[in-house]
């Protein structure tokens, strides 16, 4: 079962559980992102457990709790595999943590300015986009998981 | 000077980065099959280039955006189109709103919808299941998601059925996320007449 499944949690039977059968093929495909934004093999700047980290931030952001547990059980998982990778500095860490707080919060009122104090933080482009990714991929989770669960109790 | 596009258009954008895009003679192999390039597919948009940096994520959301929008049966393709449109309204993607209004209007051959959309936006009225799927995927959209506890009573009401509620919140869902790439990492500029 993937992570969406998991959450959502449909009454075996219903209507629901039905019509998600049907799409069983964007489930596992949601699950491949998950894995690829979360445990991508070059991570850059945004380690697995920072990556982990602002995925919990974000989905207390979205009010889905029991997404933010997931990443947060993630949290302490990367801690070893972390260590093999460039971490970014304390600085980076603030522009990434304050952009990832844009993405998620304000998307609309994002300007090249923010792209530039992320560069001004010293990171590259690859970092800014997976930056980008990891929001953008939580934002697409968390409502997934909040939508369906508004369809449970749909006859 | 290349103007930018400050308002809701079907007329689509030139969308430019914020940052420098993959340069293609220079991409790795792994960038190369991430955006699918292939002898007989060299054509690669700015936006593709740009995500490009990021092979590992580009490679994998491509096949989930395309079974989320052109899946089969569900819900129609211009009813995931409206959901695209509602979540690139509230925010404020102008030019996937663009793209996304323009194919509207191709399946659906309704342009009044999209108008009204563009003109008053959140407050736009709209025949009931046109309604039901833009006021719900505007909600979906907010920060933290804005659904009311009728949700589903009112997309069943509008006659949608529980196959097609869930592409709603997929497409939706997945427009969060495009958004969040095209109108944060670049900007929609004006055509060049020799563009158009």
């Amino acid at each position: 079962m993937t992570l969406i499944e998991e959450i959502v949690d449909a009454r075996p039977g219903s209507n629901l559980a039905e019509a998600l059968s049907h799409r069983a093929e964007i489930l596992r495909l949601s699950q491949s992102t998950h894995d690829a934004v979360l445990f991508p093999r070059s991570p850059g700047a945004i380690s697995h457990g920072l990556r982990a980290a602002l995925a919990a931030r974000m989905a207390r952001q979205y009010e889905v709790p029991k997404l933010a547990e997931h990443y947060e059980v993630l949290i302490q998982q990367s801690r070893e595999i972390d260590e093999q990778h460039d971490a970014a500095t304390d600085a980076q860490t603030a522009a990434i943590v304050a952009h990832s707080d844009l993405l998620t919060l304000r998307p609309r009122d994002a300007t090249r300015a923010d792209i530039e104090k992320l560069q001004a933080s010293g990171m590259g482009e690859p970092d800014i986009v997976r930056l980008a990714e990891l929001a953008a991929f939580v934002s697409y989770q968390a409502r997934v998981i909040k939508g369906l669960q508004a369809l449970k109790g749909a006859k | 000077m290349t103007r930018v596009v400050e308002n809701f258009t079907t007329q689509v954008p030139v969308w430019s980065p914020y940052i420098r895009p993959v340069e293609l003679a220079s991409a790795t192999p792994e960038q190369l099959a991430a955006m699918q390039v292939t002898p007989s597919n060299k054509g690669v948009s700015p936006y593709v280039l740009t995500l490009a940096h990021d092979p590992e994520s580009l490679a994998v959301r491509s096949p989930l955006f395309n079974q989320i929008m052109y899946g089969k049966d569900g819900l129609s393709s211009a009813e995931r189109e409206l959901g695209a449109v509602g979540a690139s309204v509230v925010n404020r993607c102008i030019y996937c709103a663009a793209v996304h209004a323009s194919r509207f209007n191709n399946l659906s051959k309704r342009p009044d919808v999209i108008d009204e959309i563009f003109d008053r936006e959140r407050q736009a009225k709209l025949e009931p299941r046109d309604q039901a799927i833009f006021d719900f995927s505007a909600q979906l959209s907010e920060t933290p998601p804005a659904i009311p506890e009728a949700a589903a009573a009112n997309l069943a009401n509008a006659g949608l059925n529980t196959l097609e509620a869930v592409d709603l919140v997929l497409s939706s869902a997945l427009f969060g996320w495009a958004n969040r790439l095209m109108h944060t990492l670049g900007e929609p500029t004006e055509r060049e007449p020799s563009q158009r």
